[in-house]
């Protein structure tokens, strides 16, 4: 699951760590409130971020011609006007794709004088299991680029988890970012805490970029989390009601919010062949070999192990809802799952949807020789397919015709 | 021989008595697999009864290795109690414990891989469908089936295979059954981040068995564990291995089903991943309806 940037920050400010003072805000009057609050704190600049889960955001395009999803003002009265051409518009990013988002929420906080950027990551190491802390003196821009061109800038800290980050990995960061006195205290604080955060909410990733000094209004050097990024594991969620509570269902697909009411592992891809599939390496293969063959998947969906009728049934009518569907391809290795089962699920699904569009099927496994007498009795065109292969060239000459 | 279980391996199941567990326990009975104990806390005393054999059950997976001599573990243990299970086959000493259970928090496993260190004990998994060594009866009957694979589509023979992914396993031992070419074992790892055995040590350990001549090895996108073992491969390999990579068309940044399987900062793309297949003199299949046939041309 992913979170919005503000509550991004409430989970880090819950574990001690700096971020810069600001409110989420749902109304121009919310905006205007928490503007004023900054200014009257002493600030000179109060920055403006439409909140939704895509990035790009910056340098993103409203639909109604206003452009940049993040702005800095300098007055109560700027402020208000970008809240007001956020607020309810739908923003186009890279990320987002031509349908855009709708900015539901903004955040309004201090912008604080930059004086530095650095990068900081927790996740996952899989090659040994560990978790990873990544710095760079290289902030705000593509870590990617950074890996890929000068890894050497790149500090990697891994923490034992049986004794939990030490301080002192922390403090090794912070010098080899270069940090000095107040700034270095403050990183160290800083690091810890971000750990903290990735280990207690069961995060898949906590980004910091940028990762800032800055100068506060009093003079002072600071160390502070600019913009911040957190995934979770889906697979812990139930022992966070916390963060469950921070799910954006707006962020979300809806026929994939459809999917996982039916626990169906659905994704939505640009293609015209709908696949239908048992498991989630043979779902992916099969979005594969449609590509081989020349085609190009309309979706990744993963029917489970143990298929019901009712999924089946769930599956076709949220596989014919995407409009760029031409032709849907069902592969089924039913192992331990009646094939019978199956077939009697597609001839029920494509009866209650009227479906038009060329079906073909590839059942192979358990009971298979009765699963395909249902097909073949059931009176309507469905393709039968030998192998994946076969069934695959079937489904792309489908869609050619 | 095989690798990992033989058709005399002991088995214990965690978790006999839930829906799945039970399930999955009348299937390796009736497969001829040596279910020996169930555990479930509170039930301890009670027996499992399936065809006349009669299992019984433990509240601990101690009292069930002291009293069965088991030696491996099938854990049908839900989510949130899985980490407990696993450790507590870690510390019964077990020789293999086989986590079929999907959906246990990363890091839970982080803290089990750690408490694993030094331990003699093997994981296999989580989220995987297990282990099976056919045996020599009508459709493999008589051999060791741990998790939820189906036994009949196996055949005994001479083939290890080792994967990712559970219905992709199947389609390649279907694939090899089906052209008469039978399998010495095959091997889930499953389709987590954080699991307990590779694909490396898994081709290691078909590598040294006399009784494997040939190796499909199946992965997916994500992480660098298919790198891994074809770099092994290239320096120490001795026997034919074909492989395939499923995700190549996933899109970055999304999980694909498994939640091992994403494709991040550019990482672990399958691209990648066919590169140092080929580069290890790995034969690529190149749809997965060829995973048999490329390794049969090459032996």
């Amino acid at each position: 699951m992913n979170i919005h940037e503000y509550q991004a920050k409430q989970l880090l400010k819950q574990h001690g760590v700096a971020v810069p003072s600001g409110e989420p805000c749902k109304t121009v009057a919310e905006a205007k409130a928490a503007a004023e609050k900054i200014f009257a704190a002493g600030h000179t600049l109060a920055v403006i971020k439409s909140q939704i889960h895509a990035g790009g955001r910056g340098k993103g395009t409203f639909k109604h011609g206003f452009k940049g999803g993040v702005k800095l003002a300098k007055s109560v009265d700027e402020a208000v006007n970008f809240a007001e051409n956020m607020l309810g518009q739908t923003l186009v990013t890279v990320q987002t794709g031509p349908e855009g988002r709708v900015v539901q929420t903004i955040l309004v906080a201090a912008a604080e004088k930059i004086l530095k950027e650095f990068y900081l990551a927790v996740l996952l190491d899989r090659a040994n299991s560990r978790p990873l802390i990544m710095a760079s003196t290289e902030g705000g821009v593509d870590i990617e680029e950074v890996a890929a061109h000068t890894p050497e800038k790149i500090i990697k800290e891994w923490v034992d988890p049986a004794v939990g980050i030490q301080p002192f990995q922390a403090r090794k960061i912070a010098s080899g970012l270069g940090l000095k006195g107040d700034a270095f205290n403050g990183a160290v604080k800083l690091i810890m805490g971000v750990y903290k955060t990735w280990w207690e909410s069961d995060a898949s990733m906590v980004e910091i970029n940028p990762l800032a000094v800055v100068e506060t209004p009093s003079g002072k050097e600071a160390i502070i989390c600019v913009d911040a990024k957190i995934g979770l594991d889906d697979n812990a969620l139930y022992r966070h009601a916390d963060i469950q509570a921070m799910r954006d269902l707006a962020e979300e697909s809806p026929l994939e919010i459809e999917a996982s009411k039916y626990a169906l592992n659905y994704i939505k891809l640009d293609g015209s062949i709908a696949c239908l599939v048992n498991g989630a390496g043979l779902a992916m293969s099969t979005m594969d070999i449609i590509q081989h063959f020349g085609g190009m998947p309309a979706n990744f969906l993963d029917v489970g192990g143990g298929a019901s009728k009712d999924q089946v049934s769930a599956a076709f009518k949220i596989i014919l809802s995407d409009p760029n569907v031409k032709a849907i391809f069902v592969n089924i290795f039913g192992g331990i799952m009646d094939c019978n089962v199956i077939a009697t699920g597609i001839v029920e699904a494509v009866r209650e949807t009227g479906l038009k569009l060329p079906l073909v099927v590839r059942l192979e496994g358990n009971n298979v020789a009765a699963g395909k007498a249902t097909l073949a009795a059931s009176g309507l065109t469905i393709i039968s397919g030998d192998t994946m292969a076969d069934a695959a060239k079937k489904v792309v000459a489908a869609v050619a015709a | 021989m095989s690798i990992l279980v033989t058709p005399q391996t002991r088995l214990l199941v965690q978790g006999i008595t839930g829906a799945f567990g039970a399930r999955h326990a009348q299937l390796s009975i009736d497969y001829g697999t040596q279910v020996v104990a169930g555990v479930t806390p509170g039930k301890g005393g009670q027996i499992f009864e399936h065809r006349g054999v009669k299992v019984p059950i433990f509240d601990t997976v101690a009292e069930a290795v002291r009293e069965t001599k088991a030696t491996a573990s099938a854990v049908f243990v839900p989510p949130p109690f899985a980490a407990d299970a696993i450790l507590e086959g870690v510390d019964a000493h077990l020789d293999l414990v086989v986590a079929i259970t999907e959906g246990i928090p990363v890091i839970d496993m982080i803290k089990v891989k750690r408490a694993m260190q030094g331990s003699t004990t093997r994981l296999i998994g989580p989220n995987c469908p297990g282990i099976v060594t056919p045996g020599e009866g009508k459709d493999s009957h008589g051999g060791c089936r741990i998790g939820i694979a189906p036994g009949y589509i196996h055949k005994r023979g001479n083939i290890g295979v080792v994967s990712r992914s559970g219905t992709l396993t199947y389609e390649a031992v279907f694939q090899l059954t089906s052209r008469g070419v039978g399998q010495s074992t095959c091997v889930g790892i499953g389709g987590d981040p954080v699991n307990g055995t590779s694909h490396l040590d898994v081709v290691q350990m078909f590598m040294a068995d006399p009784d494997t001549h040939g190796i499909i090895m199946i992965g997916e996108i994500g992480g660098s564990a298919e790198e891994e073992a074809a770099e092994w491969i290239k320096a120490h390999g001795t026997k034919p291995v074909a492989g395939f990579i499923a995700g190549a068309t996933a899109p970055p940044g999304r999980r694909m089903g498994h939640a091992g399987a994403i494709v991040s900062g550019g990482k672990g793309t399958a691209q990648a991943k066919f590169d140092a297949f080929r580069a290890a003199g790995i034969g690529v299949a190149a749809t997965p309806s060829e995973m048999a046939d490329t390794l049969l041309k090459m032996m």
